[in-house]
């Protein structure tokens, strides 16, 4: 079943075309990777779907419904959720009202419960409380639940972002550039987590990354963007020994 | 109900009839001077409006500086409810807090588009705004003010000011606080994680102003006459320096900030103009050595009192 498709997308800053007639499909339970060079448009690309960007033109079918001009907010409440290249958690806060906030949508006492103390209040928060903290197990942070984010180890606040992307109980995860930082172990660990919450939580995942050892290792399909177009996809054997992709990567063979 | 028995509740609650008891006897036999007696009500005032200002910009991060503004809507609604068209004082008050919130609203919706200063501009504007167009209502007396008669007890800024308090604080403590803070800590992850920022910066807003609205109800029933001018810019900034001053962010840092310039301006109301020249090297201290202000975004806690669960 296609869980997402996106027709024609593009997007132009003025005169620059930074993505220009995207066309991609995703089923659901899919791993898919999305690289290209730098600057090929791949963040812009996560900004369109995200609905950070509104789109020049162009569709993005997720779950049979046309979420393209959506505002972020109602894009993550339709059940896309997603990570940010450099990263952007709630750094002051601690690492459990990080993943708390991301409860929000999912929360049901009004405003109006909060202020009285209803019932309805200390059941709500007894939930994302403990929730959270399942969550924050899973990713193996329960015992820095109430640490300050910024101070967590690069690795971990990575993780965190991951966890609280997921706690916004999403069909469609958007990873962007999950491993940047990592080392080799770290980025190992990063991979056998992807394929886990995959499996665990149901997902669909779409990634950029850099790291071709991660993407290779753990994708199953393969999109290559250059200059805001696609230029093959496949599998990672395939996407090996395109000419095409060596060529946006390598630049043109010399004989 | 069992959850709000505690021992940390009812020692807050012990010692909050402990201040209201002593000044209320002290006001009945008359033991206390007419001056302490003004002060301790204008610091309940200022707590109303430090707190919800701290709600707009300490924990919403709105940097918003026309407060004074939402306390004038709320002076002048409620005592024309009083005073013209002789209703109930506690009519009046809901009614200023009331309109002062509506008014927030308007407001909120298209200047909360703008971030950081530009923010800071409009709002300082639109406070101005706000008085001028008191200024220039003959019906509410113009610049020569507005004479209402004194109704306001200690009973009532006492127990008005906790219950405001109180409002803003389980607000804060809930997933709409939350998502408020989320929105100070990064906007773009906030929308990320499905909050929607534009609400919930109106409702911040609109909460703040409605306070603001009651505070100001409550200063106009006590003070005998409203001016315009009382409502100047520098009223706004009186109340943001108390925030700041107490931490942007910490309910607890407004309420010390709002106690601690009421007194100095006490304490120095006779030498009056050293005052502003005082407070403003508090200031220039404060923000060299604690530039987070007294708290940070830390809270004072009594959870110590709680035992280990519960």
């Amino acid at each position: 079943m296609t869980l997402l498709k996106v027709e024609n997308l593009s997007k132009s800053f003025g005169g620059l075309k930074a993505v220009s007639n995207l066309n991609m499909e995703i089923s659901q339970g899919e791993l898919i990777g999305l690289i290209g060079p730098n600057g090929a448009g791949k963040t812009t690309a996560f900004n369109l779907l995200t609905g950070v960007y509104e789109p020049s033109e162009g569709k993005i079918i997720f779950q049979d419904k046309n979420v393209a001009g959506l505002k972020p907010y109602q894009v993550t409440q339709k059940g896309m959720a997603r990570t940010f290249q450099n990263i952007r958690l709630f750094a002051d806060l601690t690492v459990i009202d990080n993943v708390k906030i991301a409860y929000h949508q999912n929360t049901t006492y009004s405003s109006f419960g909060a202020i009285l103390r209803l019932p309805s209040y200390y059941r709500g928060e007894q939930e994302i409380e403990e929730k959270a903290m399942q969550l924050l197990k899973i990713f193996k942070l329960e015992d820095k639940a109430q640490e300050v984010a910024k101070n967590l180890p690069y690795g971990e606040q990575r993780r965190l972002e991951i966890a609280r992307a997921l706690a916004t109980q999403p069909k469609l995860l958007l990873l962007d550039e999950p491993a940047a930082g990592m080392n080799p172990q770290e980025t190992h660990d990063l991979m056998e987590l992807i394929r886990w919450i995959r499996k665990e939580f149901e997902l669909t995942i779409l990634l950029i990354e850099h790291d071709m050892s991660l993407v290779m290792g753990v994708c199953e399909r393969i999109y290559v963007l250059d200059y805001g177009t696609i230029i093959a996809h496949g599998t990672p054997a395939e996407i090996k020994s395109n000419p095409k992709v060596i060529e946006a990567y390598l630049g043109e063979e010399v004989v | 109900m069992s959850r709000w028995i505690n021992s940390k509740n009812i020692f807050i609650l012990i010692a909050l009839l402990a201040i209201y008891g002593l000044v209320q006897g002290m006001t009945l036999t008359d033991t206390l001077p007419p001056f302490y007696r003004l002060n301790l009500i204008l610091i309940c005032i200022y707590i109303i409006l430090a707190t919800s200002l701290n709600l707009i910009n300490g924990i919403t991060g709105q940097f918003s500086i026309g407060h004074a503004g939402f306390m004038a809507i709320g002076a002048y609604i409620s005592a024309i409810i009083t005073v013209k068209l002789h209703g109930p004082l506690l009519l009046g008050l809901i009614a200023g807090a009331i309109v002062s919130a509506i008014a927030g609203f308007l407001i909120g919706l298209p200047t909360l588009r703008l971030k950081g200063d530009y923010l800071a501009i409009a709002t300082l504007g639109l406070g101005e705004i706000v008085r001028i167009i008191f200024l220039n209502i003959e019906y509410v007396g113009g610049a020569s003010g507005f004479s209402v008669p004194k109704t306001i007890t200690w009973t009532w800024a006492f127990w008005l000011m906790v219950i405001s308090v109180l409002v803003i604080r389980n607000f804060i403590n809930s997933t709409h606080g939350r998502a408020c803070i989320s929105i100070r800590e990064n906007e773009i992850a906030a929308e990320a994680m499905g909050i929607n920022t534009t609400k919930y910066k109106v409702l911040a807003f609109t909460i703040g102003a409605f306070f603001a609205g009651l505070a100001g109800g409550i200063y106009a029933n006590y003070m005998y006459i409203i001016q315009p001018m009382t409502f100047s810019f520098l009223k706004s900034f009186d109340i943001l320096v108390m925030v700041v001053l107490g931490g942007l962010g910490s309910l607890t840092g407004s309420i010390l900030g709002a106690i601690f310039m009421t007194t100095i301006g006490a304490v120095l109301a006779s030498l009056s103009e050293w005052r502003l020249v005082i407070t403003a090297l508090l200031l220039v201290v404060m923000m060299l050595f604690r530039p987070t202000g007294l708290m940070g975004t830390k809270e004072f806690s009594l959870n110590f009192l709680k035992g280990k669960k519960g």
